[in-house]
């Protein structure tokens, strides 16, 4: 049985990089005496997948793990039982037993949604709010991304799915697929630079809220949190209950209001 | 662990730009956490080298939770911070801060340092000057942390004699309440630091090196050594837990988030070692053996698993194999771990048919290499060290391992013991012939998995070391080690299976400075103290070990390094840690080195009694009934 944990991470553990966190889960599972399944061969490992890594000193309200179990009291036991054997910072606020035919976390993140902030004294020295118009109407921001084969040019604009202002805070929903992936840092650096300014080092305050896998379809995408996947009830009890995801989604759909429209995707949180 | 938002002493900005920020955070699972104005001591634990060395030394874990066991006590830990932030910190002044609650350790009531090897002594002083406490101990205020030093290295603490207020020589399981209580006790008569040195002076165990003064003699040997009050102990007995199974042991060893060296639940199965080879520190320090009862320490498995979620699980003694309820144990571990995929990891075992068969159950037989640590390369010499290894078990071993599916071997040897000649150094080249040959002889063609066998023979160079019987030996210079590496390499590649065996050897120059700052008296003290100001530090890490530096600064303080190295200790010249009694007596050790001179061995504990003294201690294998192995 496949479930998915969603977890926030923040304070002083934020400078726990992903690989550690993947070992401090590993170590969690066992404290919490969850039933989980290991690889075979001569060094069994968990079966365990995370759904993007996330970077040093990021703090984060939607992270997610999927693991495999071979028995389950519920998805609240498990959910309590993990933050009981955790450490200050990492909070379990979901479990989901996942449908067979669900994705892999890794391979269904196609978006994320980032605030962002600046630290004191590292603000930029323009009004952001009457800025942002002119970014946004561009049709290409390039970008250049190094890969291992070399330098490849990107356009920035594409994977920018939603940003905005509140006064204190950007909002943004950032493409985040393999294949597209961009992350907060690039959009804030050509936003400034697009200002005839630069982004000082360590300026910006981070926090990672959430991810989406696209449960439309490639020419109509619709943005699900990976959260929203999955059930909270174990499978005997949803044997007779809609299983299929589009049947969980809510019944009003938030719709990005008009203005911040930026593409003719349509996101459902 | 009480939820508390804590502050870190580290900017965003520091944490961003240094290697691993996850060294300095703390809040670790299982690190234990108090409200500060509930203790009445805040003790700093340090080891003074990078934290992921730190954190896998069992030392600390046990004294960690034995001190914050005690409610009035909040025992927090330290390590060296490395150069990135080491950097960072001196030129922004931020003092070295504890890893639970963050705070200044100069605020903190004391600061213990274990001492576990020599090259560590420049990082002492790199945490109290980080600390931003006074790097001697004379120039200390009132208002300063105790600094008390402690492990192997305080069996000579003379070299770090003005670093420490207090050396705690021994085990620490003992003393520490009677310490804690007796700096409680000075602090509510307003005593002073000095008062309080001088009455921890008198506590069993503890060496107060201000209370004690040294005069030498013309050739720069030491003509005396004496207390300088009334009342303080001309001798300091080492401190030793006799019942090791009804004591301290970390149910709830701290689990980092990176990857540390012992990143597993470490079983400590005994203390001491049975065997008395002569080279070895640790066998005669910790006599007498004490084994833990195997029930305790199948619960005590059950439970640091539990509690860790380590994957792995280690024994730990000097010598695993001469546990007397080995067998019971390691089949109850294979048991209980296969059933919750947890690696078995043995560690000192001797290579025989009933490790081997452990071995093959508890790892991938081809992916793992077997371990002989012959230590000297002829039986003649092995005698001389009374390692009690002969090249016939070594080639049964190997045999008998080929023949279950090893194909690696790994070889340790030293280089430069005493009475060492030529035909000891071929005898290294030799016997690793022997063991590739055994494999061919073995092994038939269509059988070899891997095509061949692959030995590796790796030599360090022997530092003589206090409370050992070569404790008056010479130690050879650093030519002496290069030319001997030289000839082993030489000897090697006249081999006839040469091509299996690869040949390692480690650096010389450090091995000198070992053994110069091992038997060294407190004039090092100055020579430390410089070499420091010159920059040194993370001396044990070979890219940061400027050896001219450091003979340099012994020439500036008109001290060689000849005269602690290069030449043989007569019996009546008094050595610098004679003051120190570690049960096992002069006389004992004089005794062996006479006997390897004439290339005699001594039985083992087990087999026969040798009178070495360790029986005053009154208990552990002294009063166990004698019989075959």
């Amino acid at each position: 049985m496949k479930l998915r944990v969603k977890f926030k991470k923040y304070g002083p553990i934020r400078f726990i990089g992903h690989l550690d966190v993947m070992r401090y889960f590993q170590k969690a599972i066992r404290r919490a005496g969850l039933d989980v399944a290991y690889t075979g061969g001569y060094s069994p490992h968990q079966i365990m997948t995370f759904a993007s890594p996330l970077g040093v000193g990021m703090e984060s309200n939607g992270e997610y793990m999927d693991i495999e179990v071979h028995s389950l009291i519920s998805c609240e036991n498990a959910m309590e039982r993990l933050n009981r054997a955790g450490a200050d910072g990492i909070e379990i606020t979901s479990v989901k037993v996942l449908p067979d035919n669900a994705g892999n976390a890794m391979a269904s993140v196609a978006a994320a949604a980032y605030t962002v902030r600046f630290r004191q004294g590292r603000e930029p020295a323009f009004h952001i709010t009457q800025a942002l118009p002119d970014f946004l109407a561009r049709e290409q921001i390039p970008w250049q991304k190094e890969t291992k084969k070399g330098v490849r040019e990107l356009n920035l604009r594409q994977g920018i799915y939603e940003l905005s202002w509140d006064g204190s805070a950007f909002h943004m929903l950032l493409d985040a697929s393999s294949a597209g992936n961009i992350k907060p840092a690039q959009v804030i650096g050509a936003f400034l630079e697009n200002c005839g300014q630069t982004l000082l080092e360590n300026a910006l305050l981070i926090t990672r809220e959430d991810l989406y896998t696209n449960t439309g379809t490639g020419e109509a995408p619709v943005l699900t949190s990976l959260g929203e996947i999955g059930s909270d009830k174990l499978p005997a009890e949803t044997e007779s209950a809609a299983s299929s995801t589009s049947d969980r989604l809510p019944e009003e759909a938030d719709f990005l209001r008009e203005d911040e429209k930026l593409t003719d995707m349509e996101t459902v949180r | 662990m009480t939820p508390h938002k804590r502050t870190l002493a580290l900017s965003d900005d520091i944490l961003m730009r240094v290697e691993k920020p996850a060294r300095y955070i703390g809040g670790e699972v299982n690190a234990v956490m108090k409200d500060p104005h509930e203790v009445e001591i805040r003790f700093a634990f340090c080891f003074p080298d990078v934290y992921e060395i730190g954190m896998s030394h069992l030392g600390i874990q046990i004294l960690y939770d034995m001190l914050n066991s005690w409610e009035d006590v909040w025992c927090e830990r330290v390590y060296s911070p490395w150069r990135d932030l080491d950097h960072i910190m001196r030129k922004e002044e931020i003092p070295l801060f504890a890893l639970e609650s963050q705070d200044p350790v100069k605020n903190f009531d004391f600061l213990g340092i274990t001492i576990q090897y020599e090259m560590c002594y420049t990082n002492i002083l790199q945490v109290l000057d980080l600390a931003q406490i006074p790097l001697n101990a004379a120039e200390r205020g009132e208002d300063c942390p105790i600094v008390i030093g402690g492990g192997p290295c305080t069996y000579n603490p003379e070299p770090l004699a003005d670093f420490f207020d207090l050396f705690y020589i021994g085990e620490g399981e003992t003393q520490y309440r009677n310490l804690l209580n007796l700096y409680s006790e000075c602090r509510r008569e307003h005593a002073g630091r000095r008062e309080f040195l001088r009455r921890a002076a008198k506590l069993p165990g503890i060496y107060a090196p201000s209370f004690y003064e040294v005069t030498y003699g013309e050739n720069g040997v030491i003509k005396s050594f004496l207390p300088i009050e009334e009342g303080i102990p001309a001798t300091v007995t080492k401190e030793i837990q006799m019942d090791v199974t009804n004591t301290y042991y970390p149910m709830k060893p701290v689990v980092p988030f990176i990857k540390v060296t012992q990143d597993r639940v470490v079983l400590e199965i005994q203390r001491g070692c049975i065997r008395g080879c002569r080279f070895c520190q640790a066998g005669q320090l910790y006599r007498p053996v004490r084994e833990r009862d195997v029930e305790t320490l199948k619960q005590w498995a059950m439970e640091m698993l539990r509690n860790t979620g380590h994957e792995e699980i280690s024994l730990s003694s000097l010598s695993s194999s001469d546990y007397s309820r080995l067998p019971e144990l390691i089949d109850f571990l294979i048991r209980e771990c296969g059933r919750q995929q947890i690696n078995i990891s043995l560690p000192s075992l001797r290579i025989d048919a009933f490790s081997l068969d452990v071995m093959s159950k508890v790892q991938d037989v081809r992916k793992s290499s077997l371990t002989f640590a012959p230590e000297a390369g002829s039986q003649r010499l092995r005698n001389v060290i009374n390692k009690g290894l002969t090249e016939e078990a070594i080639l049964k071993g190997a045999a008998l391992a080929f023949e279950g599916g090893w194909t690696r071997v790994k070889l340790y040897f030293m280089l430069g013991l005493p009475t060492e000649t030529e035909e000891d150094i071929r005898g290294i080249a030799e016997l690793s012939n022997k063991i590739a040959a055994t494999f061919f002889e073995t092994v038939p063609k269509e059988k070899r998995t891997n095509g061949r066998v692959q030995i590796v023979a790796s030599t360090s160079f022997f530092v003589p070391k206090p409370f050992t019987p070569f404790q008056w030996a010479e130690q050879c210079t650093k030519e002496e080690f290069i030319e001997k590496a030289y000839q082993t390499r030489g000897a090697i590649s006249e081999q006839l299976n040469q091509k299996s065996i690869k040949y390692n050897w480690h650096e010389a120059d450090a091995s000198v400075l070992e053994g110069v700052l091992a038997r060294g008296d407190r004039r090092l003290c100055q020579v430390i103290r410089r070499v420091y100001e010159k920059g040194s530090f993370y001396d044990a890490w070979s890219e940061y070990y400027d050896n001219d530096r450091w003979v340099d600064t012994l020439k500036e303080c008109g001290l060689s390094v000849d005269f602690y190295t290069h030449r043989e200790r007569p019996l009546n010249e008094i050595l610098p840690w004679d003051f120190i009694d570690c049960g096992v007596t002069r006389e004992h050790l004089w005794k062996e080195w006479e006997k390897a001179k004439r290339e005699e061995t001594s039985e083992n504990c087990r087999l026969k009694c040798q009178g070495c003294g360790a029986a005053r201690f009154g208990g552990g294998i002294c009063f166990e009934s004698r019989g075959e192995e």
